[in-house]
């Protein structure tokens, strides 16, 4: 008795295309993928022709144009009679120097908001709750936008400051001026200067350079000594005392190289209509950095809560039974691995800081948004190329962000063997 | 076999809608209303009253034109633009006019790919400080701290003059007029810079408008005017004879008030022509005879319409100067009406 699979004997015909079910999802496949590749196609066809309608050939060239306009907060020199790709770099660093700040405290914030959200102190919980349900249920431009209003309309201008009997005066010890114009901190100034590295239309100063070489040095020197004591006491079951040590080596040559360069700190003064001296970190960039701040920290919070649940109890109570401290428990038990469900939502958070830095122009913080997707795109009119290079940049600062935290998180990622 | 023709069908209808498309004039009226570019609110050029009817300079040209072509100076509908998104707006067609007092500039007019349609405001950038500061002119300015609006002709204007001055400042960018004012009067800026009728406009609106001083200096030329997007000729000229003919209107002496008598007929062959009792001058333009009648109906001529919203009797009080007709020694010159 031969069973017939049932299976069709016999040629191919196209019809088999549509009804036969070994063939049909590759032709609905390839139908779909030329349908997208025509709508692609339409899209740049239709974009040029308009562009071509227009009198507006596509190009890169306006790049090195003079751009005309003056950006108040420059990292790197710019003059009005610079390109707009300065400009655009200027922008760019701007966003990144934003985006770091924010970064940074966004994550202290949030590790302190989330660990203390769940406190046994019932207060301390609920005000928490509290400050995380607040600010991330409210839009970050409004968070923005509120401090940018807070520091311009209620703090005191720099006139205030003048005259025999001013009405405002600066805090700690005559060192900050808190002005609706922005706060100015103490400038770190050098007397002998090594000079600065000239490399083509970025200059770095050398005295950076060689602060931060020796601070690494002494960093990586106090591991050794470190790694020796615990050499140390894995062998003798004794650790020697390394405490002076690490504060010598920490401390002693970053203090001497300071003290041979003749570090002093510049003050911010009045004069004429504003403060000068110091560095002015200006009102658009506090607003930027406060809203961006809060309002992320309120997420990282809720990240680091869930990553401190997703640790069984077990654990915590393990290290109590061993006699660490609630302190220590939280440090050297729970978080290293809680990290591992923290890291990858966390990586999400500081490309959001990033891109949302993009808010800046709400406040007119110049950043890439502002420079070259604001300005330059206004005043060439190259509205496209503009855009399109906008998006690259964000597209490689994020994708270099991620590569980064990857890499981190792989670092930290529970061995499983 | 069918799916050939499909593709074929959408490849033909894709190319025909990237073709087709019907002028300026007829979009309009086939819409029934004129989409037209403003600011976000300058009073006595462009903002809306209490009643959250637009009102203003600028807005009457949009009137005019929407009275010539619709023959409904209310058939507007107000687009509020930016210094950032106005161009934008009009170059993607999201606007067919845009009167929002944008300087006409060479690179505007030719490589924006824009039309200006005429002049309809020749002002000049300025400075207003606050009093207290003790200021008396802008070459004092050396150090202050300037709000402005961004993507316009005066954050360029600004640049060069203190750097030909040798005089440093510091920018704060600002979107709109609004903010500017907000940030000014708190004192987060020194100096608010931008065209000297928008200072007037913006002092006037102040609580105290006796505390804040208009410096002297004018520091670069701002010929204000309508456009419209480059490569439809018919519609640019609709926009440069409906301004030309509030400005032929006021040196003719046609006003709203004789109006209608002067529609039924007089001995000048140039109102005639004008308000078409005479020639086809309406036609050429693809408008009905009566169109700059309708225009001029709409808020007046120039000269009633620069009184009403912004001239000496309002709280703005911009004198006539430069926006005088020519037979008054000011600028405003319409080419004959033949």
């Amino acid at each position: 008795m031969a069973t017939d699979s049932g299976a069709p004997t016999g040629s191919f015909r196209l019809s088999m295309l549509l009804y036969d079910s070994r063939y049909r999802s590759l032709t609905i496949q390839v139908f779909a993928f030329f349908v997208l590749m025509f709508g692609a196609a339409w899209l740049v066809y239709n974009t040029k022709t308009n562009l071509e309608a227009l009198g507006k050939p596509f190009g890169f060239d306006f790049l090195f144009n003079t751009s005309g306009y003056d950006i108040a907060q420059r990292p790197i020199e710019y003059s009005s009679q610079s390109t707009h790709l300065r400009a655009a770099m200027v922008g760019l660093l701007n966003t990144l120097i934003l985006a770091v700040m924010a970064c940074v405290t966004a994550t202290v914030l949030g590790v302190f908001a989330g660990v203390l959200r769940l406190s046994n102190n019932w207060i301390i919980a609920r005000l928490m709750t509290i400050y995380i349900e607040t600010f991330r249920n409210v839009p970050v431009l409004i968070w923005i936008i509120v401090t940018s209003a807070v520091m311009s309309e209620s703090m005191p201008p720099p006139s205030a400051f003048r005259g025999a009997d001013p009405s405002a005066s600066m805090i700690l010890w005559d060192s900050v001026a808190v002005t609706n114009r922005g706060v100015y901190i103490p400038a770190p100034l050098v007397e002998h200067s090594l000079g600065s590295l000239n490399i083509p239309g970025v200059q770095l100063s050398l005295d950076a350079i060689a602060f931060l070489v020796v601070v690494a040095l002494s960093i990586w020197v106090n591991r050794r000594v470190l790694a020796h004591a615990t050499k140390v006491q894995n062998a003798t079951g004794v650790r020697p005392a390394t405490w002076w040590k690490s504060l010598l080596i920490l401390f002693l040559p970053a203090i001497v190289l300071l003290y041979a360069m003749g570090f002093h700190l510049e003050y911010p003064a009045l004069r004429g209509f504003n403060f000068s001296g110091g560095i002015q970190m200006r009102n658009s960039l506090i607003a930027m950095w406060i809203g961006l701040s809060i309002y992320t920290a309120a997420f990282i919070a809720e990240i680091v809560r869930a990553g401190i649940m997703a640790i069984s109890k077990g654990q915590t109570e393990a290290a109590f039974a061993l006699g660490l401290q609630p302190g220590k428990t939280m440090r050297l038990v729970i978080l290293p691995q809680a990290l591992r469900v923290i890291v990858p939502p966390l990586i999400s958070q500081y490309l959001n800081i990033t891109k949302n830095t993009s808010l800046g122009l709400a406040v007119g913080y110049m950043d890439l948004r502002s420079t070259l997707g604001g300005i330059t795109i206004n005043q060439t009119g190259r509205e496209l190329e503009g855009m399109l290079l906008m998006m690259l940049i964000y597209l490689i600062v994020s994708l270099v962000i991620s590569t980064v935290m990857n890499f981190y998180n792989d670092r930290v990622k529970l061995r499983e063997r | 076999m069918k799916k050939s023709v499909f593709l074929g069908t959408l490849a033909t209808a894709a190319l025909v809608a990237g073709y087709a498309s019907a002028t300026t004039l007829e979009d309009v009226k086939a819409r029934g209303s004129l989409n037209c570019g403003v600011s976000t609110g300058v009073n006595g050029f462009s903002a809306p009253d209490a009643n959250g009817v637009w009102q203003g300079f600028d807005v009457a040209i949009c009137r005019a034109v929407a009275a010539a072509v619709l023959g409904d100076p209310m058939a507007v509908n107000f687009v509020p633009t930016t210094g950032q998104t106005r161009f934008t707006a009009l170059a993607s067609g999201e606007i067919d006019l845009l009167a929002r007092n944008t300087t006409w500039t060479f690179s505007r007019d030719v490589d924006l790919g824009f039309t200006f349609v005429g002049v309809n405001y020749y002002d000049g950038q300025g400075f207003m400080v606050n009093r207290a500061l003790g200021v008396s002119s802008a070459t004092e300015l050396d150090g202050a701290t300037v709000c402005i609006q961004t993507g316009t002709t005066t954050e360029l204007n600004l640049a060069d003059y203190f750097r030909v001055n040798n005089m440093t400042y510091e920018p704060v960018p600002i979107e709109t007029n609004a903010e500017a004012q907000q940030q000014y009067l708190a004192g987060a800026c020194d100096v608010y810079t931008t065209d000297a009728s928008g200072l007037a406009a913006t002092r006037a609106s102040f609580e105290n408008p006796g505390d804040h001083v208009i410096l002297p200096e004018i520091i670069s030329k701002e010929p204000l005017g309508p456009l419209v997007r480059q490569g439809d000729d018919q519609w640019a000229d609709i926009g440069r004879w409906t301004l030309n003919a509030l400005v032929a209107a006021e040196e003719l002496g046609v006003t709203s008030a004789n109006l209608e008598q002067m529609a039924a007929g007089t001995n000048n062959p140039e109102i005639n022509r004008l308000l078409g009792t005479e020639g086809t001058l309406g036609e050429m333009l693809g408008l009905d005879a009566q169109w700059a009648q309708r225009a001029i109906a709409a808020g007046g001529n120039y000269g009633e319409i620069f009184a009403a919203n912004i001239g000496e009797a309002t709280p703005i009080g911009l004198a006539r100067g430069l926006n005088a007709q020519w037979t008054q020694g000011g600028l405003m010159y319409a080419p004959p009406f033949r």
